[in-house]
């Protein structure tokens, strides 16, 4: 029998609720507000007052009204068909709501439950399992979608029967397991859990041990993430945040990417809606939207639903790692989600901390990076969540709340520049700035100097010592004019310059340069370092500009054609060229030195 | 605001709290966001807390007394909508300004958001001549974007010049804290344009009480949905200025006793503005709703709170300058941006656009450089004195407020100036293109 109270303060989405029962914090309870009725969560309960947070708009709510409590806390539905979905915060599908506005009060399943999916048996009768332990496999998209034991699950269980191949609906029964005092349970495609609470079905959460490729050369080469790592991407308004954002999902080494579009612009999100089941998925072949899910709370969905979007967001995450799967969640903008956090705190009238943000603030956001990771399964595979987050920044100024809790939790820091994006200077990544925690992880280095080249790191920190001297060369330029400092500064800068356009800058609208292999970055890397580590010679600082812009040029062209193609190798034997020059000069100056 | 008192409707005559914005009462069966008349002025039910009810008087609450009358109107606030809006000026509350009555439909305002999934990508080119934006920051339907300009700068002329050419069905003007002088302005330009048919103006002034002003840009959008959607028209809403609505929404959470967050602006600012930012739209049956607002800025200082916040909503914004060598005002090539730029230019504009523009743009940051390497009396190169010829045309000729030509003949300008001043290569646009449009002497 579930709590029944009723409406006796009303605040903006705040509402207070009288009840004689039984509530706990997080319980989601239902206002009947005439004919709809509202989905709302308990955030604070003083005495017989339970404070709750509505999902949808209060207008015309009246004092009185009855309010049901459901006895769960935020739950998503975990099933086959979650792919290629459009979701609001609450897991509400957007395509299955009437109308052009969405009305308030409707709620939708998550998943398509008359469907019949291809189901294969993986388990017999028998087997020992727990949790997360995968009975059968059904065919999503083209993805294999494995049908777990629910994580509610707890203790081992044996399977009394289970279902032979053929074609079955999601809410149909598949299983029947006991569980160790003889009691039957029956599982079906379909389960749920509660967005607030981890998914823990795996027996091991190692430290990240291997990169994931994202085909950008800026976060591969200079600040790779680990796979199961944790990011984010601070950035003031026009920065590129977006494009390298959608640049990620599309050329990121992922099986899913799920998208947390929170509190954004809708034309954005609508961008991806309409490109993404458009884009060829550059690592299948097969349409993007097809592995991707999105989780969409645009900025005038209502406040309390985007600090939910979030959290359902990571549990279906969390929910295909447990697969094995290799996941990609990207949350725009977490700045959103503290925001929602802010306004909720406000009208409890809790004391704020800075800036008027929840005193919790850091705690909430390290709780939420630390549920990304890499981890061992029941059955030994494994699967991974790489959570990458932006900030926005108030002012673009990085000392506020959240970018210095985040700055705590998030182990890489890929600092968006006004002064790069300005001078389309694109990924606008500041290369110095920006840093990943992951290279001085000794497992990530091994990892990398065996995989790409034992040389690897050394060559990365060597290229970010040039970039260094690069800068400080370019503002001795600046102080004391193009003719006030020697040759050499001319030629350190041009060398650094030479870094910028050819690793760090990558053209996100070009086919061939989008995305980057990781054999073809260490190709680049190592041509970009020999020549910075020629000897030039010069006659006048005139000269050093133009040269470097030739040679820059024909690196750019080897970034643009399809590696190793003919035209790759046209590209470097006009490289070679403008390289053979110097050796001319140089041994010209030395025929008449002698 | 006349009072239709209805016979089931109690009216109240005992209030328990008075502070400068609000009222508190006992009364039973109220809705949240209903409305009241309190002593003869609007209010708005803010806070509910048992039988205690808080409402929020916009006219402020002068000479109100303990025993006023107070009658609840059932509803939220609301307007009347039909074609009977077009050509007319009405308060914040929605009444006429000359008086009389509009026949239609009431829609409560603020009404719910447009599903992501049915809105449209934005597509439609809106052309106003004026080269600053056309040629480098194009605006779409659907699309919205402030002014940032300082107070001094003529922000008001240059948006109903916009909305004047930019061949919108309707255009909404949505006036906060305007001064008196400025209403006349627009209503005397669009009058002398002949377009009055086609305006719809809700108006708050200086004259009238601030928080009256958060009625204002509500009524508007949902005057624009009403004709965008059931008409199907293209819609311009002008939004001026947003600054000062920040402003009442701050004195509104001041006065309700709110923890203020940046700038003395309350916590949730972002996503009022949001709210009201994201009714542009395109719809999928070609009635769209575009928003040009104004934020004013105070010094240029966009880390405010409001710019930021802007910034962070709107899909872009338009940078207003004034360049002292051509003195005129200019639209800021480098600080303004279009967001939804690309999705016309070079597909429904001519096809070098792009690149042209990208080309003149790089130019005149050249002479941005050179003009510092003089300023800090370094010699010039041929090439440096060059580009600040290039950028004295390029400001006078299209980025100055008062050019009104179309995108073709802008290319060519721009053509004209690369051919003046510099060489192809030295302009670095596709061959291609340097060989159909560029014509040389």
């Amino acid at each position: 029998m579930n709590t029944i109270g009723k409406v006796s303060g009303i605040i903006a989405n705040l509402v207070i609720v009288e009840t004689e029962g039984t509530t706990a914090q997080n319980e989601i309870c239902f206002i009947k507000h005439g004919d709809t009725r509202l989905m709302a969560e308990v955030i604070k309960v003083v005495g017989n007052k339970s404070y709750i947070q509505v999902f949808e708009s209060t207008r015309g709510l009246k004092v009185g009204t009855e309010v049901e409590f459901m006895g769960h806390m935020l739950e998503v539905t975990l099933g086959p068909g979650i792919l290629s979905k459009n979701y609001d915060g609450l897991q509400n599908d957007l395509h299955k709501m009437e109308g052009v506005f969405l009305k308030r009060g409707q709620y939708t399943e998550a998943i398509d439950v008359d469907k019949k999916y291809e189901y294969k048996v993986l388990a017999k009768e028998g087997d020992q399992v727990v949790a997360g332990s995968w009975l059968a496999e059904v065919k999503e998209n083209w993805m294999p979608h494995k049908i777990m034991v629910p994580f509610t699950f707890k203790g081992e269980y044996t399977v009394k029967s289970i279902k032979g191949d053929g074609e079955y609906a999601p809410k149909e029964v598949i299983a029947v397991l006991t569980d160790q005092e003889g009691k039957e349970h029956k599982v079906t495609m379909v389960q749920r859990w509660p967005v607030k609470v981890p998914i823990r079905a795996y027996t091991d959460k190692p430290r990240p041990f291997k990169i994931l490729e994202t085909g950008i050369r800026v976060m591969d080469t200079l600040n790779p993430i680990a796979e199961g790592g944790t990011g984010f991407i601070p950035g003031p308004f026009g920065s590129g945040k977006t494009v390298l954002q959608h640049n990620l999902s599309k050329n990121a080494e992922a099986d899913l990417v799920i998208i947390a579009a929170c509190g954004e612009r809708a034309n954005e999100v609508v961008e991806v809606f309409t490109e993404f089941p458009e884009l060829d998925d550059p690592r299948t072949g097969r349409k993007l939207m097809e592995r991707t899910t999105i989780i969409a709370n645009t900025s005038n969905m209502p406040v309390a639903a985007r600090e939910a979007s979030v959290y359902t967001a990571m549990t279906i995450a969390e929910y295909y790692r447990a697969m094995g799967l290799k996941i990609l969640l990207l949350a725009d903008s977490t700045s959103r989600w503290a925001q929602a956090l802010r306004e909720m705190s406000n009208r409890m009238e809790e004391l704020p901390g800075p800036d008027g943000f929840p005193m919790d603030l850091s705690a909430i956001i390290a709780n939420f990076y630390a549920r990304a990771g890499f981890v061992y399964l029941p059955d030994g595979d494994t699967g991974s969540i790489t959570f990458i987050g932006t900030v926005s920044p108030a002012g673009g100024n990085l000392k506020e709340p959240v970018t210095e809790s985040t700055k705590k939790v998030a182990r890489c820091f890929y600092a968006l520049s006004q002064d790069r994006a300005d001078s389309k200077r694109y990924p606008a990544i500041d290369p110095i700035d920006s840093y990943s925690k992951y290279l001085e992880y000794p497992e990530i280095a091994e990892y990398l100097n065996k995989t790409i080249d034992e040389n690897w790191t050394s060559s990365v920190f060597k290229a970010k010592d040039i970039l260094l001297r690069g800068k400080e060369a370019y503002e001795q330029i600046n102080i004391l004019g193009d003719d006030g400092v020697p040759l050499d500064y001319h030629i350190r800068y041009w060398k650094s310059e030479l870094i910028d356009f050819v690793i760090l800058q990558q053209d996100a609208f070009d086919k061939i340069d989008a995305s980057s292999s990781l054999d073809r970055q260490y190709f680049m890397l190592h041509r970009t370092l020999g020549i910075t580590e020629r000897e030039f010679h010069f006659d006048s600082f005139e000269e050093i500009g133009p040269y470097f812009k030739r040679v820059i040029n024909a690196l750019k062209q080897m970034n643009y054609s399809n590696y190793e193609s003919d035209e790759f190798h046209k590209n470097q034997k006009e490289l070679d060229k403008i390289l053979g020059e110097q050796e001319e000069a140089k041994s010209e100056e030395e025929s008449v030195e002698a | 605001m006349e009072k239709d008192t209805k016979a089931f409707q109690r009216v109240y005559t005992k209030l328990f709290q008075l502070t400068k914005a609000t009222v508190s009462l006992q009364a039973k069966g109220i809705g949240y966001d209903e409305l009241a008349i309190v002593d003869g002025r609007l209010a708005q039910v803010v806070k509910i807390m048992g039988d205690m009810v808080t409402l929020q008087i916009f006219g402020g609450t002068e000479g109100i007394a303990t025993n006023a009358e107070v009658i609840f109107a059932g509803k939220p606030p609301s307007l009347k909508v039909g074609d009977d809006l077009a050509g007319r000026f009405f308060n914040a509350y929605g009444d006429p300004m000359e008086g009389g009555e509009i026949m239609g439909e009431e829609r409560e305002i603020g009404g719910p958001s447009v599903n992501p999934v049915r809105r449209k990508q934005p597509s439609e080119f809106i052309p106003t001549g004026i080269a600053g934006i056309d040629l480098n920051n194009a605006l779409v339907t659907g699309q919205k974007i402030p002014f940032f300009a300082d107070p001094d700068q003529p922000f008001n002329q240059v948006m109903a010049m916009v909305a004047l050419r930019a061949k919108a069905d309707k255009i909404i003007l949505a006036g906060m804290g305007l001064t008196r002088d400025d209403y006349l302005y627009f209503k005397n330009v669009f009058d002398n344009a002949g377009a009055l048919d086609r305006i719809v103006g809700f108006i708050n002034t200086t004259e009238e009480p601030p928080v009256e002003r958060l009625l204002v840009p509500d009524m508007a959008l949902t005057a624009a949905e009403y004709f965008a959607v059931e008409k199907n028209e293209k819609v311009l809403v002008l939004l001026t200025d947003m600054t000062l609505y920040s402003d009442a929404l701050s004195i509104v959470s001041n006065r309700m006793d709110q923890i203020p967050s940046k700038d003395s602006m309350p916590g949730s600012l972002y996503s009022d503005l949001a709210r009201l930012y994201e009714k542009a739209v395109q719809f999928p049956d070609g009635g769209s709703i575009t928003i040009i607002a104004v934020t004013t800025l105070s010094g240029g200082d966009i880390t405010h709170a409001v710019p930021d916040n802007t910034g962070y909503i709107t899909e872009g914004q338009l940078f207003l300058r004034k360049d002292s060598d051509v003195g005129k005002v200019i639209v800021d090539p480098f600080r303004s941006l279009s967001r939804l730029k690309q999705l016309v230019i070079g597909k429904k504009t001519r096809e070098d656009h792009p690149q042209v523009m990208n080309a003149a743009v790089r130019l005149y940051a050249d002479a941005a450089n050179a003009k510092t390497k003089q300023e800090n009396g370094f010699d010039l190169t041929d090439y440096d004195e060059r580009s600040l010829e290039f950028a004295r045309g390029y400001s006078e000729k299209l980025l100055a407020i008062d050019v009104n030509i179309d995108t073709d003949a802008m290319l060519e300008t721009a053509y004209d100036l690369f051919n003046k001043h510099f060489k192809p290569e030295e302009v670095g646009i596709r061959q291609e293109f340097v060989d159909k449009y560029w014509k040389r002497n």
